[in-house]
């Protein structure tokens, strides 16, 4: 009986541990004070101010298309990428798996001031490219790391199977491969979206000078503590919190439904 | 090799060659998995593969199918080249052996799939009254219409909205099967269909393919490891083994007449003797001379095949071969019954039973004995290690090296030998196989010279040196040997053969001491 309440109490100990800054960052967002820590009655003045701050508005969505069109291309690149080594002769497949994952292990730092230097080189630093670039760098690997476990469980004869019933090559990869690999395809694309958008470091260093994201901008109003500029931050910190755990939710649930109807 | 001239005999139908293969090698990296076979298909035909796993039954499938390409030599289909045309270019459809049905679309769409992507040409005639023809999709209707059919041949009516995980692993194979023919190919490719079902499915469906290939009337190439699957179904077998052709012919022939000692250890039950041709038509093999119908060159090794069901059991002393029940087992038709003639065991298949522990008499009429040559290229002995670790065989003993029997081992000098891992072992007595090359052989007039003696029995030329044969008149034991000197036949002469060249290994674990 102790054990249980022991083990009960230190799983609520580590949960209040790990979601008390961040309920605290939503308490707060319900006042209107400059300084976090400072309570002067409950209003949603802060979420008012958030939707009519035309700049906070710009660069939210400034960070969604950016997030969009990274995770879109990467998620192309990275599942032709997977592909491509699923197929190849296993002397070239696992060098090359080994080297398309470096950058996950990669210092982000590194990459970063890697994609600095070399768009610097070629003249293209700070502009729309190099941060849509640095971006892929970012997610590509990951789409590669969901969608190749999803090749390898797939019937090795089925590609030849759609080529036998008379499918070119390209008709048989879109009309037989991808759906197999669908759910791993999507699942690559939801986390570089998920990547991207969080992103500062590789933002920051290849962004276009004029540019940003919310993780720039939040960076930069808060830099000097907890005195913010903007304290409408906390009220978009606090609603991506609540959204990101609609998602989760969602995520799961549609999860768990889906392995009940498999039984 | 039986070959082609072998189908071209046994062949039910003489219909046009639909398949050819020449000459074609397949390798992958460093392994040679078919190796520069020929053979051809006739239209209609069903023709199997049959072959133990590795044997390259598979990739001869594969290249007919285009997905593997050969190394070297040519595939025609019709009499054109197709050996670099694409799988879907081919008029040939495959049933895989776990089936690849495309796991996200319903049994129609799986069905229907190469009909959707299938364009046929139409012939339209234009208001001037001219006509031309158009490459068009078929029509839904049309569509349909094909996939009701090819579901019908299979037993599958109804099944069009069921997806394909609720279906039992028989039917997913029908699936498959209705996928391929409802593109009416020229041919269909089948690869170890029925590995992955059980028995009493697998057997149903064997019955089921053979009828299909009756009524659709197209060529069945199919792939197998199991002989009897291959019996019951073929018009025609093709037996591989290390990526080579080892016999063409009809199911009855290749059980009756086969080529080669593998051939007969791999189809059906067989009894394999060493005999060697004593007289026309005449065989010696467990100690005694049997009538035959093939004929061979006199004193000729050979191998010789007695199927189990072609042995009568006779009285003891009626039999031309007598010996000692050693076991019996029931099998359901007939028991098994295992006889210890002299040295060597015979398998007798009989409906009638006897006693562990009797003396029997064998029989074997002429035309249950099939001889084969004998395609050995080394004289291969039952020997035993000596206390002085030389080694006894062939009514002789010869000095040898015996630590060749554990690699990294030494004598000591009371004579043990020790093992790599510094186990002492006395091997006196131990059961060897020896091996000794055709040319490694030296005879010598001097009959002390060395370690066993005889009569020469046959000298063949053979081009550029003469094949003899020495036999040793206790046991008859035969030493084949090259030799570029001519010798005399009965000429009595002693045996050398150097230690180094006395290849030695072991029969069983040595009795460690």
């Amino acid at each position: 009986m102790v054990k249980k309440i022991l083990s009960v109490a230190l799983c609520v100990a580590v949960l209040v541990f790990i979601y008390s800054p961040i309920l605290l960052l939503v308490v707060y967002s319900f006042t209107d004070a400059n300084v976090i820590g400072k309570w002067e009655g409950f209003s949603f003045k802060l979420y008012a101010d958030l939707f009519q701050n035309r700049e906070i508005m710009r660069i939210l969505l400034n960070t969604v298309v950016l997030a969009l069109v990274a995770a879109v291309l990467s998620t192309v690149i990275g599942t032709a990428g997977a592909i491509g080594i699923f197929y190849s002769k296993k002397k070239v497949a696992a060098p090359l798996k080994g080297i398309s994952q470096i950058p996950i292990i990669n210092a982000e730092i590194v990459t970063a001031i890697s994609l600095a230097l070399l768009f610097s080189f070629i003249s293209l630093y700070r502009t729309y490219f190099s941060l849509i670039v640095g971006h892929m760098v970012l997610c590509t690997p990951f789409v590669v790391l969901s969608v190749m476990p999803k090749l390898k469980q797939m019937d090795p004869n089925v590609y030849e199977a759609a080529l036998d019933l008379g499918a070119s090559p390209s008709t048989a990869l879109f009309k037989v491969v991808i759906p197999q690999i669908f759910s791993g395809i999507v699942s690559g694309f939801m986390l570089s979206i998920t990547l991207s958008l969080d992103d500062y470091i590789v933002t920051a260093f290849t962004k276009p000078r004029t540019f940003d994201t919310i993780s720039t901008y939040v960076y930069n109003a808060v830099k000097n503590g907890t005195n913010s500029s903007t304290p409408a931050l906390r009220a978009l910190s606090a609603l991506i919190f609540i959204v990101m755990i609609a998602a989760v939710l969602a995520v799961n649930l549609r999860a768990g439904k889906k392995k009940e109807g498999a039984k | 090799m039986a070959e082609n001239k072998n189908d071209a005999m046994n062949s039910p139908s003489k219909a046009e060659k639909i398949i050819e293969i020449v000459g074609a090698s397949k390798i992958f990296d460093d392994t040679v998995a078919v190796d520069n076979i020929d053979l051809y298909v006739r239209k209609g035909e069903f023709i199997t593969f049959l072959g133990p796993s590795g044997c390259g039954k598979t990739t001869t499938l594969r290249m007919i199918a285009g997905f593997d390409i050969p190394t070297s030599g040519k595939i025609l289909l019709g009499g054109k080249d197709i050996t670099n045309l694409p799988p879907n270019k081919r008029p040939i459809n495959t049933v895989f052996q776990r089936y690849a049905l495309f796991p996200h679309y319903n049994i129609y769409d799986n069905v229907a799939f190469g009909l959707k992507l299938k364009k046929i040409p139409v012939t339209y005639v234009n208001a001037k009254g001219e006509t031309y023809t158009k490459m068009q999709k078929l029509t839904r209707r049309e569509i349909d219409e094909k996939v009701k059919n090819a579901l019908a041949v299979v037993d599958l009516e109804g099944f069009e909205k069921r997806s394909v995980s609720t279906l039992s692993g028989g039917q997913q194979q029908r699936v498959a099967i209705a996928r391929a023919i409802v593109n009416e190919p020229e041919i269909l490719l089948l690869d170890e269909p029925l590995g992955a079902l059980d028995l009493k499915m697998r057997k149903e469906m064997q019955i089921e393919l053979k009828a299909m290939h009756k009524k659709l009337g197209i060529t069945f190439i199919y792939v197998t490891h199991d002989q009897e699957e291959a019996l019951t179904m073929s018009d025609t077998i093709v037996v591989m083994k290390d990526g080579q052709i080892q016999q063409i012919g009809t199911p009855t022939a290749i059980y009756n007449e086969p080529a080669n000692a593998f051939v007969a250890n791999f189809i059906g039950d067989s009894n394999l003797f060493n005999g060697t041709m004593v007289g026309k038509m005449s065989v010696r093999f467990c100690n005694r001379n049997f009538k035959c119908l093939d004929d061979f060159a006199l004193h000729e090794k050979v191998d010789v095949v007695v199927r189990p069901e072609d042995i009568r059991m006779t009285d003891a002393d009626k039999g031309m071969l007598k010996g000692e029940v050693i076991s019996v087992v029931f099998k359901g038709v007939h028991y098994e019954i295992t006889v210890k003639a002299g040295k060597t065991e015979v398998v007798v298949q009989s409906t009638e039973s006897r006693n562990v522990g009797d003396v029997i008499g064998l029989d074997i009429l002429p035309d249950g004995i099939h001889i084969m040559k004998k395609e050995f290229t080394v004289n291969r002995y039952d020997g035993y290690i000596t206390k002085r670790n030389t080694v006894a065989f062939g009514d002789g003993e010869f000095e040898c090296d015996v630590t060749q029997l554990y690699p990294g081992s030494l004598l000591d000098e009371e004579g043990y030998l020790v093992t790599a891992d510094g186990e002492k072992l006395d091997l006196t007595d131990t059961d060897v196989t020896v091996e000794v090359g055709f040319t490694d052989i030296e005879i010598s007039d001097d009959a002390d010279a060395g370690g066993a003696r005889g009569h020469i029995v046959s000298i063949i030329y053979k081009g550029d040196h003469y094949q003899v044969i020495v036999r040793t008149e206790e046991n008859e034991e035969d030493f084949v040997l090259d030799t570029e000197d001519l010798w005399n036949e009965n000429d009595f002469v002693s045996v050398k053969i150097p230690p180094e060249k006395i290849r030695l290994s072991l029969k069983q674990e040595a009795k460690q001491k």
